[in-house]
């Protein structure tokens, strides 16, 4: 994969992060990200993201789950083996409810993981670039996305007119690879930029 | 202009002068410190408990479970005594995470990631014990629906202990993944922190990569209110199918209606007692105090009150219709084999009374509420008693029940029965110490999420705001 050219700009600030997301997107530029050590609320929605159909997704893990259970157990009991219970129904249909119901979460909240995982690209042994270390601390690092036309030091000084404490161009890769964090090096290096 | 607000009414949750920074700084002092010898103390003796647990099963694998003194009536003793003893303790942690966190229970982000730690150490202790009731616990794989060569013969999917099986496996995967997704972003923070190559490695696996992209908090909190609705009823179907385990037989005393709730009530108030005694130990050894706050404690306090409350109205319930009924059976039951206190297990049935129904009522008091030493000894005495409740019910329903001629003798457990329990808390508590030793205690990222609003410092920032006259305030934050 190839790299881009990134201006990146700290702030410790929440209340100062908001009017400069806002100023930067007035202006025209980019914003790749906005790495936050919790979730601020609101940010999603100053940066223009959709919401997330993560739970939608849940929803259909969960009617999957539920059908499954009922599925499963009513071939196995009415089909299968059609075994004898002291006479009772062999569809018996409220004593199904229990593994129904767990069936139900179980498969809405290990699909829902699996889902969040694959679409936030998480799992062990992955590595991206990390833009600034006390980004899972206590500083919340906007990344802006550079093309050619972008001029680095105005948008830097921009930045900071914003509220910036810190700026700094970076060049990096935007994707993930499969890293060790206590190793430096990449598995293919490209010294290829390519403006966004 | 801070973004949210919380009155001032309501007690500060962070106390001290933190911002950001210092937060991280505290909670994760302990990982990045070396352990004190009173971890490795603890930690020994939690071992050890843990190899004599492993020395008793081992001889009731090889032995059978005669080994346990179990007898002819009482083929269910201390082992599923322990069983739902263990289950109702793993019911704090999701409550906590789960149901305060629909109901906006600001207080949850401090206990919350040791509640789940608790509750996930306290689901595999559980489980150890109906595995091993079975006896010839090699065959245990015979409790999964699968296609096998053996008919193929289906489990009984009409069986409450079937149900269980089911129940407390979801239950258990559930929390692993809530409590562990939660974990991702704060192993990141020490990831990022770390010193040595070594941590390095091992907090960049743990972490999966996590960044803290606005994306993934987006997603990570929307995984979480939904896993939350999830295990809310998940929470409450646990503990109402373990008692299902005896509601749905005709043992007396054990054939009622009212078990579920009852049980459900139970199991919070065991399980917050749990998380009591753990919280103060580590408030205290990692000087949490700024994040678990005598609020926090009071908070929990008031829960345990309350179920305390329910659980000792269903024990005058059970008592009123063991007589109303005019079942001798249930008459019996109630009346000789438990409220008799000269009966053989009469001194259970009181000890559960004493312990889990009048002395919690000393937390109608603020001040006992807010009391560390005594919140600390009532939450043991509240799990003496619910220990207590779950043999009641056990013990006294199988040995008397319809037949004089088939009662059976009384019954003690053995040294490897004993130590069996033992060696669960060995288990328990080896984890809870690699726990607290190697995992953030309390969750870091969602502290500072509710710094601003709660935290000591910007609430009385917020003080001079709440002072304006109504007009200059409306100008100043309207939108």
């Amino acid at each position: 994969m190839a790299k881009k050219k990134f201006v990146i700009g700290c702030f410790d600030n929440e209340d100062v992060l908001f009017p400069a997301v806002k100023k930067v997107r007035t202006a025209g530029y980019k914003i790749q990200d906005v790495y936050t050590p919790f979730p601020v609320h609101g940010l999603d929605h100053a940066l223009g993201m959709r919401e997330t159909s993560l739970h939608t997704a849940g929803f259909i893990y969960g009617v999957t789950g539920l059908t499954t259970a009922i599925s499963c157990i009513s071939w196995i009991f009415t089909k299968d083996w059609p075994l004898n219970i002291g006479g009772k129904p062999h569809f018996a249909l409220p004593a199904w409810i229990p593994i129904m119901f767990e069936l139900t979460v179980l498969f809405a909240a290990v699909g829902m993981v699996l889902t969040f995982c694959y679409l936030c690209q998480l799992a062990p042994g992955v590595k991206k670039h990390h833009f600034h270390a006390r980004a899972t601390d206590d500083t919340f690092v906007m990344v802006i996305e550079c093309t050619d036309k972008t001029n680095t030091d105005d948008l830097q000084a921009f930045l900071s007119n914003a509220g910036a404490l810190e700026t700094n161009l970076q060049i990096a890769e935007e994707g993930w690879w499969f890293g060790r964090y206590d190793q430096d090096e990449m598995p293919f290096e490209s010294t290829q930029i390519v403006a966004a | 202009m801070h973004l949210k607000y919380e009155s001032q009414l309501r007690e500060p949750l962070v106390t001290g002068d933190k911002n950001y920074h210092q937060v991280t700084e505290d909670i994760l002092a302990p990982i990045e410190g070396k352990p004190t010898k009173l971890w490795y103390v603890g930690f020994y003796i939690a071992v050890a408990l843990l190899l004599f647990g492993v020395y008793s099963v081992y001889r009731e694998v090889t032995y059978g479970i005669g080994q346990w003194n179990l007898n002819k009536t009482i083929g269910w003793g201390w082992d599923i005594t322990n069983f739902v003893w263990w289950v109702g303790i793993g019911h704090a942690g999701t409550l906590i995470s789960a149901i305060l966190l629909l109901f906006r229970q600001g207080w949850r982000t401090g206990v919350n990631r040791a509640a789940e730690a608790m509750t996930i150490f306290a689901v595999m202790c559980a489980g150890q014990f109906p595995i091993f009731h079975m006896g010839r616990v090699w065959m245990a794989f015979f409790v999964l629906p699968y296609p096998n060569s053996r008919g193929p013969l289906w489990v009984n999917f009409n069986s409450p202990l079937l149900w269980d099986v089911f129940a407390i496996s979801t239950y258990f995967t559930v929390s692993l993944l809530f409590w562990y997704s939660g974990l991702i972003p704060d192993f990141a923070t020490v990831r990022d922190r770390a010193k040595t190559k070594l941590r390095k490695h091992l907090y960049g696996l743990a972490a999966f990569g996590w960044t803290g992209s606005t994306k993934h908090w987006q997603r990570i909190e929307s995984l979480h209110l939904v896993l939350a609705g999830l295990s809310t009823p998940l929470v409450l179907s646990v503990h109402t199918i373990v008692s299902f385990d005896f509601a749905t037989s005709v043992i007396p005393g054990w054939h009622t209606t009212i078990f579920p709730p009852y049980f459900v009530a139970g199991a919070v108030f065991s399980g917050f007692a749990m998380v009591q005694s753990l919280m103060i130990i580590v408030r205290k050894v990692f000087g949490l105090q700024d994040y678990i706050t005598l609020g926090h404690i009071e908070a929990m306090n008031k829960v345990i009150v309350t179920t305390g409350s329910i659980v000792g109205v269903a024990y005058l319930t059970e008592l009123f219709m063991g007589w109303y009924s005019q079942s001798k059976y249930e008459g019996y039951t109630f009346w000789y084999s438990r409220a008799n206190l000269f009966s053989p297990y009469g001194w259970s049935y009181w000890g559960m009374m004493a312990c889990n129904v009048l002395s919690p009522q000393i937390f109608w008091f603020k001040k006992m509420r807010r009391n560390l030493f005594v919140t600390f000894f009532m939450s043991i005495i509240v799990n003496v008693g619910m220990w207590f409740e779950r043999f009641v019910i056990i013990v006294t329903s199988l040995y008397r029940d319809y037949l004089p001629s088939s009662w059976s003798v009384y019954y003690s457990p053995s040294i490897w029965e004993i130590g069996f329990y033992l060696g669960t808390f060995g288990l328990f508590f080896t984890c809870f110490f690699l726990f607290a030793k190697y995992f953030p205690v309390i969750a870091v990222a969602e502290i500072k999420y509710v710094l601003k609003t709660t935290g000591n410092n910007y609430k009385d920032d917020m003080a001079e705001v709440e002072a304006q006259k109504l007009d200059e305030f409306v100008h100043d934050y309207a939108h």
